[in-house]
């Protein structure tokens, strides 16, 4: 049967075609719709699919169920499997029982990340092998592998797609969905599980005797398919492969193509595709890790061979390829034409922009308004990674590095000895992700600073997952609420107030006393996400200006996207985005703007 | 040699309903047994930002309509039309709603959203054929304003090699059974619009000629 499935959600129709039992992820584009596909499905197919406090957090219960003997997938985005980073490495020395899949999504182009890491150097440096799938198929059935082969290793496999490949969508033959599971049992081996010193060096030991295990089955699996033609080659990797097959296709040329599926990439395909070119180029996104391989090989099988690629200045080593990077690259290698993309030149240049930005309505704005008019633009404002980051053109953003690195910047500029006022910002999730050890180590060391905590009851950036403050799980089940005020006084703040960030005058009043506290003070600043409160079917009036308008623009540098300026009338203009939050209203200095009156 | 039947690069706003429309088109290429791409935009863009999906018909290759190479450009906003012109072919069209939906930098006063003749100009001289929709204007028609980009599905039906009931059939199931009729008047609406303006183009044509 087929089924036309996004990438991410082939590869939840794979994690549940292995049978795995658990499942764990933190958001994070470009990976979220993994866990988002699973979780209404967990009860008909008994898997425990949850989301966890962050990607560490999800990497760890995934290991307790794979030593338990059950299968099971970690999920995160590239950059998660920094915060995972330190059960990773460990992982790879006592190895897995029940197979054990670690889904990391790459973001080349940085489309909705901070950065655009390649995740198969992580799993270079933990010496675990690692697929690289081309698109949702094969996304799909690598996933199937992966768990086999975890198991047959006993090492975690990674499964690494990028944005084009969790967010494509394509015709996918699916298999069926197995539901018969081994009983799980934690079989008590100190040597294995408990990572002593004495332990861990044989470990890494048994670690490296696997190495020539890997490339055994890598080399016999079906993922990396070699077409000999003539004397010039390309060899790529994962999407890149399918980029290059169509430029080669384009381009109607005599040209050999090595895909590669794995990493570490087959030994024997490569030297047998390596002796028989003269001239290759080497097509992958982000690092040379492909191109290093083929550069060692080459040093064995093929001494003249003439490689191209990162390293001479053919394939960028930043942001995302396509087929036409991919043709022009080929063809120049071949002597052929290169095609000129078309460019829209100067006739762009008339087009507004449109950045992504904070909705009409959105407690985050009416929030970061209030911190700027208690602090003043003069004060220091690090923040953090979700919606709220979208306020930058606010001027209250002044950092943005990593999950949870408000609290921590912010303390690390106070202990330089600067002396201006500092307000960093975190959201609700990202608080409950890694800002808590944040806030204690503020705490312990007395950092004079104040936080504002803004609470929107989600995790919207992502797509609106509930997390350990919300009272709901993953799978929509009630679960305890945990109380954000209570967290931040058990870390040590002493004071910690919560506003409603739409009463504009009691938020700046309470921003002015947390500036004023000599010490560390949290102000939590909570207002329902407005997107879910559309969901949940609540309307609030909208507002509408009235014959008292001067044309201050006061409110229109608010920045909500339902007030316009009209030139005409010069005048401000409420429009129908409006979502009846009633920020301008109290924004506006001369009572022009108000509630839209029943008819 | 050409390595895709029909390529499409779908624009407009987050919330227009782009992703839904390009997924409708998607599940009837699957019911037709046609090998079918797609790359979409979600994250971050979405928050009111300019959204992109790339729709490939008859392809086996990566999921990106290559700069240059698509047939068909379909735009929900007319800012974006011009925004991605760059990813029509020589011989490409351009079905463009002409509704203009203004960015943040515009209703904070930044930016200007030029007139529409400005914008329809420079898109003109881009492309080889360009078609202008009122769709938001026929959504009402047909009784909702989110329906546009349903219109737009109707309109880009008679351009693409997908028989008209797999499409249908398609979107039956992919809107709730209760806004499935508002949906299918929606359909014909942007159908029909394409009918009377391709025998409009002729008459213009032929009266050229007699010129």
């Amino acid at each position: 049967m087929r089924e036309y499935l996004l990438g991410n959600a082939a590869i939840a129709r794979g994690i549940l075609e292995a049978g795995a039992g658990v499942v764990t992820g933190y958001p994070g584009t470009p990976a979220s719709e993994i866990v988002e596909t699973l979780a209404p499905l967990a009860k008909k197919y008994n898997v425990h699919v949850e989301w966890s406090v962050n990607e560490k957090v999800a990497l760890e219960v995934a290991i307790g169920a794979s030593w338990a003997g059950t299968r099971t997938a970690a999920v995160m985005k590239h950059v998660g499997l920094n915060v995972a980073a330190d059960p990773f490495m460990t992982l790879a020395y006592t190895g897995v029982r029940g197979g054990l899949v670690v889904i990391t999504s790459d973001d080349p182009f940085c489309h909705s990340s901070q950065n655009e890491q390649d995740s198969r150097r992580y799993a270079q440096f933990a010496c675990i092998p690692c697929m690289d799938p081309a698109d949702p198929q094969e996304a799909k059935d690598m996933t199937l592998y992966a768990f086999e082969l975890s198991e047959e290793l006993e090492l975690p496999v990674l499964l690494r797609p990028t944005t084009r490949v969790s967010h494509a969508r394509a015709d996918v033959e699916v298999g069926e969905i197995e539901e018969n599971r081994a009983k799980p049992e934690f079989l008590k081996n100190p040597v294995r599980w408990v990572a002593l010193p004495a332990h861990a060096r044989p470990r890494h030991s048994v670690l490296l005797e696997k190495q020539a295990a890997i490339k055994t089955a890598l080399e016999k699996s079906p993922w990396n398919q070699l077409v000999l033609r003539g004397e010039l080659g390309v060899i790529a990797s994962g999407i890149s492969g399918l980029y290059a097959e169509e430029a080669i296709k384009q381009l109607d040329a005599d040209i050999s193509i090595l895909h590669i599926g794995t990493f570490p990439p087959p030994d024997g395909l490569c030297s047998e595709f390596i002796r028989h070119v003269d001239k290759v180029i080497v097509i992958e996104e982000l690092e040379p890790v492909l191109e290093e391989y083929v550069e060692r090989v080459a040093r064995v099988h093929n001494l003249d061979l003439n490689i191209l690629g990162k390293r001479t200045g053919h394939i960028p080593r930043e942001g995302e390829l396509d087929s036409c990077i991919a043709r022009n690259a080929i063809a120049s290698m071949a002597n052929l034409p290169l095609v000129e993309s078309p460019s829209l030149g100067e006739a762009a240049a008339i087009l507004p922009p449109r950045p992504p930005a904070l909705c009409p309505g959105c407690g985050h704005r009416a929030a970061y308004y209030a911190i700027r008019k208690a602090f003043g633009k003069d004060a220091i404002f690090p923040s953090d990674i979700g919606c709220y980051t979208l306020a930058v053109d606010m001027g209250t953003i002044d950092t943005c590095l990593c999950m949870g690195a408000s609290i921590t910047l912010a303390s690390g500029i106070r202990f330089s000895g600067e002396e201006r006022d500092i307000c960093c910002s975190i959201g609700d999730s990202t608080f409950l992700h890694t800002g808590l050890p944040g806030l204690l180590n503020a705490a312990y060391n007395r950092a004079r600073i104040t936080i504002a905590i803004l609470d929107n009851s989600t995790t919207a950036m992502t797509g609106h997952q509930p997390h350990p403050g919300t009272g709901v799980t993953a799978c929509g089940d009630k679960t305890k609420a945990v109380s954000i005020v209570s967290l931040a006084k058990a870390l040590g703040a002493d004071f910690v107030e919560t506003v409603d960030p739409y009463d504009v005058n009691a938020t700046i009043e309470t921003f002015r006393r947390a500036k004023d506290y000599q010490g560390l003070s949290v102000v939590i600043a909570k207002q329902v996400c407005v997107i879910n409160e559309r969901r949940a079917g609540i309307k609030r009036k909208p507002f509408m200006v009235n014959e008292n308008c001067t044309g201050c623009r006061e409110c229109v540098e608010f920045g909500c996207p339902a007030i316009e300026f009209e030139e005409d009338s010069d005048s401000a203009r409420i429009n129908m985005l409006c979502t009846g939050c009633g920020v301008c209203a109290q924004i506006c200095p001369y009572d022009a703007i108000e509630v839209v009156k029943d008819r | 040699m050409k390595t895709s039947e029909c390529d499409i690069v779908v624009v407009g706003v987050g919330g227009q309903g782009v992703i839904m429309l390009t997924s409708i088109i998607g599940k009837a290429a699957l019911k037709a047994g046609i090998p079918v791409r797609s790359a979409e935009t979600h994250g971050m863009a979405q928050r009111g930002g300019s959204v992109i999906n790339h729709l490939r018909i008859g392809c086996v290759f990566g999921p990106k309509v290559p700069i240059g190479g698509a047939d068909i450009l379909l735009a929900l906003e007319p800012a974006e039309a011009l925004r991605n012109a760059h990813y029509l072919s020589k011989d490409g069209i351009a079905l463009v709603n002409i509704n203009p939906v203004l960015p943040s930098t515009v209703t904070t006063g930044q930016s200007r959203y030029p007139p529409l003749e400005e914008i329809l100009d420079p898109l003109e001289r881009i492309c080889k054929e360009i078609k202008t929709v009122d769709a938001t204007k026929l959504a009402v028609k047909a009784g909702n304003s989110q329906t546009m980009n349903v219109v737009m599905l109707g309109v880009l039906s008679k351009y693409i090699p997908l028989r008209e009931e797999m499409l249908i059939e398609s979107l039956s199931e992919s809107v709730p059974a209760k806004f499935l009729e508002v949906n299918r008047r929606a359909f014909e609406l942007g159908k029909s619009e394409m009918q009377e303006d391709r025998y409009a183009m002729r008459q213009k044509n032929e009266s050229l000629k007699f010129q």
